[in-house]
């Protein structure tokens, strides 16, 4: 076999070491641009994981690079300059430049030829190798060069970093917040060897051209990053070395190989620095690549089996990452939280650690994380050190109501149980069995829905009231979803006369005297759950039924003062909202559609200023769903799928907040709610 | 979980004759579905023919479309043919459905693939319908009803008007990811109970076959460009890789997993039927 190796970094020195080791017989050459000794970037990061991948494959190189790692197994997170220290997290730091030494000597030991200072224009120049192996990098010539068959697709990250080396020798992975007159910095830093140590910057677009880094040098930069963190450099420097502001840029491939080109680490795939694993993906793909080589003769097969092992790990990492850059790029969001949730928050970003894990790693953190979201809850900060429950089990107070504990849902025990829909009068049931709230046949039933639930328990009965409005008059759900009415059925009401579905009937669009009428019947339907005693109302302004149908541009389309802008389409559902907030004193809930998941429709940014006039309006909780405004929709029922609009709203608006979307475990909703993204959450499945 | 098998229509050298012994042995085993594919521009049997084959010489085992492409079809004369298979198997019918993968299929059909989404939707209440109203006959209350697919659009179809999900084949943990999105559409648009959850893969047993079945998978995937070589790499080609298959996807919540050939050959059924026995 002959080899060509394009580019001499940790991938491509790796490939050639193992692919030699392998088949001693074999021709490996790498050719790198740049000489032996020029390096970017400071010390690369291995987990225990990859330590273990690394002797496995290479013992004589893994006893180098032992030899001279730092070792460490804190994250320290300094947030309103305090400092939250967590442990149990084993990591190892090795220079790069040190690293790449040891690479190449074991790559000249093993007789590999090592062509340095030598740039390739065109891979026809690699003549008639029976592998290239594209190592070069994000913007390698091997992936260019075959742009069709790899199909690239490269996504800018809206925050600017650069990184600095720090004679400092840190003993912990190092994150740093600090907000200045130009917005909000955060320093990612980890030691590499005895003295130094990695420390990169990062901050929004926008509070980097309003600081002037735009227009800065690279020492104006240096001198600007060392004054902002001098108390944690204590009196150290910071150091350059071709040091720029950068934009990162997320590589995802769909093929990692075309006839006889493959792509290893950056060349075929990048991860957010801030999980910190580009080295470690890169030389795994190696490792990979290698055993593929050995156990398949045929050279299509073995380059397929690579992919399939080694794509799905990618893409693992590559959502991680992309939940920790999005952390990263909205962390502002959070600094009002104490320093303890602010680190669990942090600890937890990319969801690869969970209070659970947390739990095992660092029982201290922990038992303190308990206790401040105890303490917060209960209004009784008596000191880290007193033995709380899981924040699961934490009760939860709003007006003057205590729900017992942070579940909602049907399961039994649950802290908040929501009632299915009922309907505020008769031309606003789903379908003929929806309940409605109108009169007295309901009342006693109602009643002895919510003793059952109060006998047996200390489960609270939310009622959840609402209008079917256009996707009224439907048959049971077990027969399909919005399947109209054979026979029967009644007149519909909407913001505007668009059916919901091709079979389904045109609505009348709603008068300003029937929205009156409605106004009236949700009022009425209040006062008679308050007489059967519930707990708390959630309102359904979700689902396109006829209050949400008025909120999204999707199926509002009136010329009145109802329709057009949001505050005009919020107008009448506002209205119903303080109507019944005036005849209920207790806790009120207001079911939202946060994401319509159709372009033009509802988005995040909508729910949350929806959010805020809500609470202007005396919604003491939001319960954001999604979907179902419109009939056709791009749903995204991925796990835990509605806990970043929980997390938005309850952050941003400063409304607390019920999450939903795929939450099954405890464990979710723990991390859910120590992290601050909800304060009660619906369990699932 | 039950374990179902695949009629072999699709691969060079089926034959009726073959089908049709094919399905009567299943049908004599502990399998209990035979599952058939479906795509236009290819040399393959009609799935919902081929079926009617089927039920007229088996009596117990399930008829399964995974799946039919629904919008090629007319959606009154499929919902007629679909009633009739089902009545002919005296209710052994499961109807998979989706939109299909190939845009080549819309093409020869002379149907428009825009829009394709859209127009299924409204095809499975349209069956549904025509089904309860009972006017286009055989008189029949239809056939369970599966969807397939992998976008959020396609599971959010399948909670609004299916029985439940057909998975389109994979290892076991790509089938329960999405086995965790199917059941939380279902829940989301608020429908009883649990979709049921099909699941399906690839196997060919004995050296030659191993060659040949690549050689097919390679053939009947190749419009799918560069991961036609991933599905005839995860073709299962031994007993022991067979048996971690089948556990993984039980394990995984799935509720039926169909394995089809890749070689036509009553051998490759009765090989299958020895791998299956030892576990079973």
């Amino acid at each position: 076999m002959k080899y060509a190796v394009l580019g001499g970094g940790p991938a491509g020195l790796y490939f050639a070491l193992l692919a030699k080791k392998a088949d001693p017989a074999a021709e490996v050459h790498v050719i790198e641009r740049n000489p032996p000794d020029a390096t970017f970037g400071w010390g690369v990061v291995f987990s225990e994981e990859t330590l273990g991948a690394l002797r496995d494959a290479d013992f004589e190189s893994h006893e180098e690079i032992l030899a001279s790692f730092a070792r460490w197994n804190a994250i320290d997170i300094y947030f309103r300059d305090t400092r939250v220290r967590s442990r149990g997290h084993v990591f190892t730091g090795i220079s790069r430049k040190v690293l790449l030494g040891i690479l190449q000597r074991r790559c000249r030991s093993l007789e590999i030829q090592l062509d340095f200072n030598r740039e390739v224009r065109d891979l026809a120049e690699l003549g008639n190798a029976d592998l290239i192996v594209g190592a070069d990098g994000i913007n390698g010539l091997a992936r260019r060069s075959q742009e069709q068959a790899f199909a690239p697709r490269l996504t800018a990250h809206p925050t600017k970093y650069v990184w600095f080396g720090a004679d400092l020798a840190l003993d912990a992975f190092t994150f740093i917040f600090r907000r200045n007159e130009h917005g909000l910095f955060q320093v990612h830093a980890y030691p590499f060897d005895a003295r130094t140590s990695t420390f990169i910057v990062e901050c929004p677009e926008e509070t980097w051209r309003s600081a002037g880094l735009d227009g800065a040098s690279e020492s104006q930069s240096l001198d600007y990053c060392s004054d902002l963190f001098a108390r944690e450099l204590q009196g150290r420097k910071l150091l350059s070395n071709r040091s720029t502001w950068l934009t990162f840029l997320t590589l995802r491939s769909m093929s990692w190989h075309h006839d006889n080109v493959v792509l290893v680490g950056d060349a075929a795939h990048t991860a957010h620095f801030s999980i910190g694993s580009g080295t470690k993906l890169a030389m795994e793909d190696s490792i990979g690549l290698v055993g593929a080589l050995r156990r398949h003769a045929d050279l299509k097969t073995a380059l397929t089996e690579y992919e399939l092992e080694r794509q799905p790990v990618v893409e693992r990492f590559q959502e991680a990452a992309a939940e920790s850059s999005a952390y990263f790029e909205h962390v502002s969001r959070y600094e009002g939280f104490s320093a303890t949730q602010f680190a669990f928050n942090l600890l937890t970003r990319s969801r690869r650690i969970t209070y659970t894990n947390l739990s095992q790693r660092d029982p201290g953190l922990v038992r303190s994380v308990d206790a401040m979201f105890a303490g917060s809850a209960t209004g009784r900060h008596d000191g880290a050190g007193r033995l709380s429950p899981p924040p699961m089990f934490v009760t939860f107070r709003v007006r003057g109501k205590e729900i017992p504990n942070r579940v909602a849902g049907s399961t039994p025990g649950a802290g908040l149980a929501i009632s299915q829909f009922f309907a505020v009068s008769a031309d606003g049931r789903i379908g003929p069995k929806t309940p409605v709230l109108d009169g007295d046949e309901q009342r006693a039933a109602l009643k002895s829905q919510i003793d059952g639930v109060h006998r047996n328990s200390g489960t609270r009965f939310a009622l959840q009231l609402g209008h079917a409005g256009r996707r009224g008059a439907t048959r049971p759900v077990s027969d399909g979803v919005d399947r109209p009415l054979r026979w029967g059925g009644w007149p519909l009401l909407s913001a505007s006369p668009m059916p919901y579905s091709p079979r389904t009937r045109i609505p009348r669009e709603i008068t300003k005297a029937e929205m009156q009428v409605v106004t009236e019947a949700f009022a009425s339907a209040t006062r008679i759950a308050q007489e059967c005693q519930v707990d708390a109302l959630e309102l359904n302004f979700a689902q396109g039924y006829l209050l949400a149908s008025f909120i999204s541009p999707l199926s509002n389309q009136r010329r009145d003062n109802f329709g057009g802008s949001l505050d005009n389409r919020l107008r009448f559902p506002l209205q119903v909202l303080a109507e019944v907030r005036r005849a209920w004193a207790g806790p009120l809930i207001v079911r939202l559609t946060a994401d319509d998941w159709v372009v033009g429709g509802t988005g995040l940014d909508d729910a949350v200023e929806i959010a805020r006039m809500l609470k202007a309006h005396g919604c003491d909780l939001v319960h954001p769903v999604f979907g179902q405004t419109v009939l056709e929709s791009r749903p995204d029922y991925r796990k835990l799928f509605g806990v970043p609009a929980s997390d938005r709203i309850r952050n941003e608006a400063g409304v607390p907040t019920i999450a939903s979307g795929n939450i099954t475990t405890s464990d979710e909703i723990n991390t859910i709610l120590a992290a601050g993204r909800a304060d009660l959450c619906m369990l699932e499945g | 979980m039950k374990l179902g098998v695949g009629l072999p229509t699709s691969m060079p050298g089926t034959s009726g004759k073959l089908l049709v012994d094919w399905a009567r042995r299943a049908d004599e085993t502990r399998f209990s579905s035979l599952g058939v594919v479906d795509r236009l521009a290819y040399a393959n049997y009609e799935p919902l023919t081929a079926l009617a084959a089927a039920a007229v010489v088996t009596k117990r085992i399930r008829l399964a479309t995974m799946i039919l492409i629904g919008p090629l079809r007319n959606t009154v004369l499929l919902a007629k043919q679909a009633a009739t298979v089902d009545a002919l198997s005296e209710g052994r019918l499961t109807l998979g459905l989706a939109v299909g993968a190939r845009v080549q299929d819309y093409e020869v059909a002379g149907v428009d693939a825009r829009g394709r989404g859209r127009r299924f939707g409204e095809q499975l209440e349209l069956l549904r319908d025509i089904w309860e109203e009972g006017r286009i006959g055989p008189k029949h209350r239809g056939p369970q009803i599966l969807v397939g697919g992998s976008s959020g659009e396609a599971l959010a179809r399948m909670a609004r008007y299916a029985d439940g999900y057909m998975h389109g084949g994979g290892p076991a943990r790509a089938f329960a990811a999405t086995a965790s999105k199917v059941q939380a559409a279902w829940r989301d648009l608020g429908r009883p109970g649990k979709p049921a959850l099909w699941g399906m893969g690839y196997f060919a047993l004995g050296d030659e076959a191993v060659r040949l079945g690549a050689d097919y998978l390679r053939h009947y995937y190749a419009f799918t460009g560069p991961f036609a070589e991933k599905i005839t790499a995860g073709n299962l080609i031994t007993p022991g890789t067979i048996v971690d298959f089948i556990r993984g996807y039980e394990d995984a919540g799935c509720d039926e997993l169909v394995l089809f050939p890749t070689v036509a050959g009553i051998d490759q059924l009765n090989r299958l039927i020895d791998v299956v026995h030892a576990i079973r």
